[in-house]
């Protein structure tokens, strides 16, 4: 178990790879694995890529990747793909478009299926990150599980996160609806010489601008509400309050590679941005946060499903539940005294 | 969830090689595996050897299923085995040639490392059930 560490740390391979299906397959270890490779992380950026199927996701981190190791950077990339829900198996495609890096070992490419999980990240997507980083990659690109609206796990893993938009992708009311829209740092308008791409960058726009509006309004600055007109909106404007962001959008034709100089220096301008405002340190505390809760959370079930198991099974007090004789609040209560009075004794 | 509870996924790559540009049995396959609840990577079209190691190394799969169907699996299959070797892979992936492969070629393909050789006529079940008995113990 710790070779295969070691070997990770040495630049193997088959080492890094073999460390993601044992954090995928939850093996047997793999906790001390992902403890192990902890103390070696915090040096990649990290870069999510969502948006809905079809709207070129891959060809996009396929051309990414090529840059990148044309500026002599190293790349890890983690492509995620549905799962059945029925066999929990799946077909993962992505590969296919990693056209232009094949061949190059220095762009560590590795498919996963979300394997049931909701959110367009599968849970082990977090820890095969550090795997990543603990690997050296300068670079490590997350392509999420085409997403509709609402799936927005990606922020909690990825510092930067891109939202693909295709053109023609619906009207202004779209725009106007929660979740996915909000979690972009930046939108990337793909396939930006097909029609209607221009109409979809202006709602965009809008869209931003009326956002900014009301937070300016919101934090009581009303002198700012000036819109702004130029052409290109990056507005990575600095007010008195020190660095702030705004999404900027970035036209692109990725299976061209059309805009992409653009994109990049965007994702640079980004991260400059996390670290001077402080906002990566901000990020990371809750990235940490939310994985001891979760672990905590997983911990604790397990804790009681042993308990009732113990106890002889959740069967006969659903049977209880069913005849009246309790209630399912009661059973929760019931169970879990003999944890809460351990722990309160162990606190003492 | 706790160490106790080992997901443990097999992991499929179907590599199509060389200039055959058919690839309905890949696709076959690859739907095959998917619905015994495998994890499917399909390669594309017109893969070279390097590219088939590359895939094999970084997806970790625990089997490899080469289809080919033009005749050049003597050129194309021992380099693939050299690349598996020389990262460490070869042990441990299960191999699979399905095809058009000659009688007279079949005992040098085995002998390089291939576990079995499916031609026309093999059903989904029996492939399915081959991978299911012999994928490999990993460590």
């Amino acid at each position: 178990m710790t070779s295969l560490v070691d070997n990770l740390l040495d630049g193997d391979h088959r080492a890094l790879a073999r460390t993601i299906t044992k954090i995928e397959d939850r093996a047997p270890g793999y906790r001390d694995l992902v403890s192990q490779l902890h103390e070696h992380t915090g040096h990649a950026d990290v870069i999510g890529i969502t948006g809905s199927p079809g709207a070129g996701k891959s060809t996009l981190v396929d051309k990414m990747a090529e840059e990148y190791r044309n500026r002599g950077l190293t790349v890890g990339v983690i492509a995620i793909d549905p799962s059945s829900p029925f066999t929990g198996g799946a077909v993962l495609g992505d590969r296919i478009r990693m056209a232009s890096n094949t061949g190059d070992m220095d762009v560590f490419f590795r498919s996963m299926s979300a394997r049931g999980t909701l959110g367009g990240l599968s849970t082990a997507t977090t820890d095969a990150v550090k795997a990543l980083d603990a690997f050296g990659k300068d670079k490590i690109i997350i392509e999420t599980v085409g997403a509709g609206q609402n799936e927005i796990d990606i922020v909690r893993t990825a510092d930067t996160v891109a939202v693909l938009v295709p053109p023609a992708s619906g009207d202004d009311v779209q725009m106007l609806k929660a979740g996915i829209l909000e979690i972009a740092d930046l939108f990337v308008v793909n396939k930006a010489d097909l029609d209607g791409a221009n109409r979809t960058v202006q709602e965009l726009r809008e869209m931003i601008e009326m956002r900014r509006d009301e937070l300016a309004v919101a934090t009581g600055h009303h002198g700012t509400v000036e819109k702004t007109r130029d052409e290109d909106a990056t507005g990575d404007a600095t007010d008195e309050d020190g660095p702030s962001w705004s999404p900027s959008i970035v036209e692109t034709v990725a299976k061209r590679g059309d805009g992409l100089d653009e994109l990049l220096s965007v994702l640079d301008d980004h991260r400059e941005y996390l670290v001077e405002s402080g906002q990566l340190e901000v990020k990371a505390r809750n990235r940490y946060a939310a994985e001891i809760r979760r672990l905590l959370r997983e911990d604790t079930a397990d804790l009681l499903a042993e308990e009732i198991e113990e106890r002889g099974g959740l069967d006969q007090f659903v049977d209880r539940v069913l005849d009246r004789e309790t209630d399912p609040y009661a059973v929760a209560d019931e169970l879990l005294e003999p944890i809460e009075e351990c722990v309160e004794e162990k606190r003492e | 969830m706790s160490e106790a509870q080992e997901q443990r996924t097999i992991r499929c790559l179907v590599g199509k090689v060389g200039l055959d540009g058919h690839d309905r049995g890949a696709h076959v396959i690859a739907r095959a595996f998917r619905d015994a609840g495998f994890e499917v990577i399909y390669s594309g079209l017109h893969k070279a050897p390097d590219e088939i190691v590359q895939a094999t190394v970084q997806e970790d799969v625990d089997v490899l299923g080469l289809s080919i169907l033009s005749g050049a699996h003597s050129t194309l299959i021992p380099k693939i085995m050299d690349g598996l070797e020389e990262y460490g892979a070869k042990e441990d992936t299960l191999i699979l040639v399905g095809g058009i492969i000659p009688e007279e070629d079949r005992d040098e393909l085995l002998d390089l490392g291939v576990a079995h050789i499916f031609g026309p006529g093999a059903s989904m079940d029996e492939i399915v059930e081959f991978v299911q008995e012999n994928v490999p113990e990993r460590r």
